[in-house]
């Protein structure tokens, strides 16, 4: 068979796009980053997992150890029942923590193991007993708020007690009134 | 006056019809060129010659638009991120949307207009000069000599071609973004390759682009074929080869995106 040109430019060109299919793959895509590492599967249930999703990863002390692998709901306990793909290279005490985090005000949900101090080690199937629930930035600004609006009469009352909170409180609140009632008049 | 407003309605619905009457001939002629392509495998040295005209040929397009357009997305990007104090993000914005969307759109479009209107004009000029008849005299089927080969060629320049594309953008996006500006070049890749997903993201690019090749080569025929014999009939039909596969591929790309979104997150 001879060769023409034709046959050079056609074999560049398909190495050229296959190549640049292996840059997408390799280099832009995860499957260089990823190998399909062996995995066992923990379970782990927490009360709100806020914006997690499947495939988030699961860091500890910040490195990737595995990723989510199915979230479900319980319906008998109305909680999030998590299951945890880990990294076979890893294992974790019994008594680790498991917590859904936020990298960043704005970053993505993950896991974050934190180990415990346990001799045995949790193996495929078991259950991380202690969680801690995703924050609801909601929940904690109106906590703070609350915790606040609950000091404030507090500090003006403190000789008078808890009762008398809302009676001293009622006064201060009337004074500046007053107070400003004169002023105003005093410009008229 | 009502006779003009009868006319208008008349014209409308001939419109309306005809166009319907060539979406139909369109898919019986892509059922025939399906079915006439064992020539093109046998002889592949017919779909190589068409692979370089569409696909090598269009490469000098494809690489600098790929470029330029992953350079402008890593500027707008910068200046967007800024604001939120995430431009080490920029990477996963210049990759996704050039593997999602703009690889395969672009370059189809691209295509469309290079390569597509191209084969429209060879082959409306072969009808008009009579060449495809003479074939038929000789007992060759100019739809397994002629069509099927440029079928063939367009279905497998289209996914390498949209692969450079959004290739080549990533690596405009890198030039503007860390060598330019100054971003930090492992955040830049780490975070990139954290939040693109090679079967999500890259082959889901790949499907798309290789439906709009199958889309643009028919349409691109189709229209060669069909065309007047004469000068006019030609050049319109080259035009309407450019802006029927223009919306055919956006429309087609609204589809898809649709489909393949819907099982993720």
């Amino acid at each position: 068979m001879e060769r023409t040109t034709i046959d050079l430019w056609f074999g560049a060109f398909v190495t050229a796009g296959f190549a640049a299919l292996l840059v997408l793959a390799l280099k832009v895509g995860n499957l260089g980053a990823e190998r399909a590492n062996e995995t066992y599967r923990v379970e782990a249930r927490f009360d709100n997992i806020g914006g997690l999703k499947v495939r988030a990863p699961v860091r500890s002390a910040g490195v990737l150890v595995g990723r989510v692998f199915d979230i479900r709901f319980d319906n008998d306990r109305y909680q999030a029942n998590v299951t945890l793909a880990l990294d076979k290279r890893y294992t974790f005490p019994k008594d680790t923590t498991a917590s859904v985090l936020t990298s960043g005000l704005l970053g993505e949900t993950y896991v974050g193991l934190d180990a415990g101090g346990d001799e045995k080690k949790l193996v495929a199937g078991d259950r991380i007993t202690i969680t801690q629930s995703a924050v609801v930035l909601e929940r904690l600004i109106s906590q703070l708020l609350f915790s606040k609006a609950q000091e404030g009469p507090a500090n003006g009352a403190n000789p008078g007690g808890a009762g008398n909170g809302g009676e001293a409180a009622k006064p201060a609140a009337a004074a500046p009134a007053a107070a400003a009632a004169p002023a105003g008049a005093a410009k008229k | 006056m009502f006779d003009r407003i009868r006319r208008g309605l008349e014209t409308l619905g001939h419109r309306f019809i005809g166009g319907i009457w060539r979406v139909g001939s369109m898919a019986r002629f892509f059922t025939l060129v399906l079915a006439s392509s064992g020539t093109s495998f046998h002889r592949f040295r017919l779909v190589m010659r068409e692979v370089y005209f569409s696909g090598v040929l269009s490469l000098i397009i494809i690489i600098v638009s790929g470029l330029f357009v992953g350079m402008v997305l890593g500027l707008q990007g910068f200046e967007t991120l800024q604001k939120y104090g995430a431009t080490e993000s920029i990477g996963v914005l210049v990759a996704l949307s050039l593997v999602r969307e703009l690889g395969p759109v672009v370059a189809a479009l691209l295509f469309a207009s290079r390569a597509g209107s191209a084969i429209t004009a060879e082959i409306g000029l072969m009808k008009v000069t009579e060449q495809l008849s003479a074939m038929d005299m000789m007992a060759v089927s100019p739809m397994a000599r002629v069509i099927a080969p440029r079928f063939w060629a367009g279905v497998i320049s289209m996914p390498l071609l949209a692969a450079l594309f959004a290739a080549m953008g990533v690596f405009g996006g890198y030039i503007v973004a860390v060598v330019l500006i100054g971003v930090d070049n492992g955040a830049f890749w780490s975070q990139m390759q954290a939040a693109v997903d090679f079967r999500y993201d890259v082959l889901n690019g790949v499907v798309k682009s290789f439906v709009f090749g199958i889309a643009i080569t028919v349409i691109a025929t189709f229209e060669g074929y069909d065309a007047p014999p004469t000068a006019e009939g030609v050049s319109r039909a080259t035009t309407r080869t450019v802006v029927s596969s223009a919306l055919t591929i956006l429309a087609l790309d609204l589809v898809l995106t649709s489909l393949m979104l819907r099982g993720e997150s």
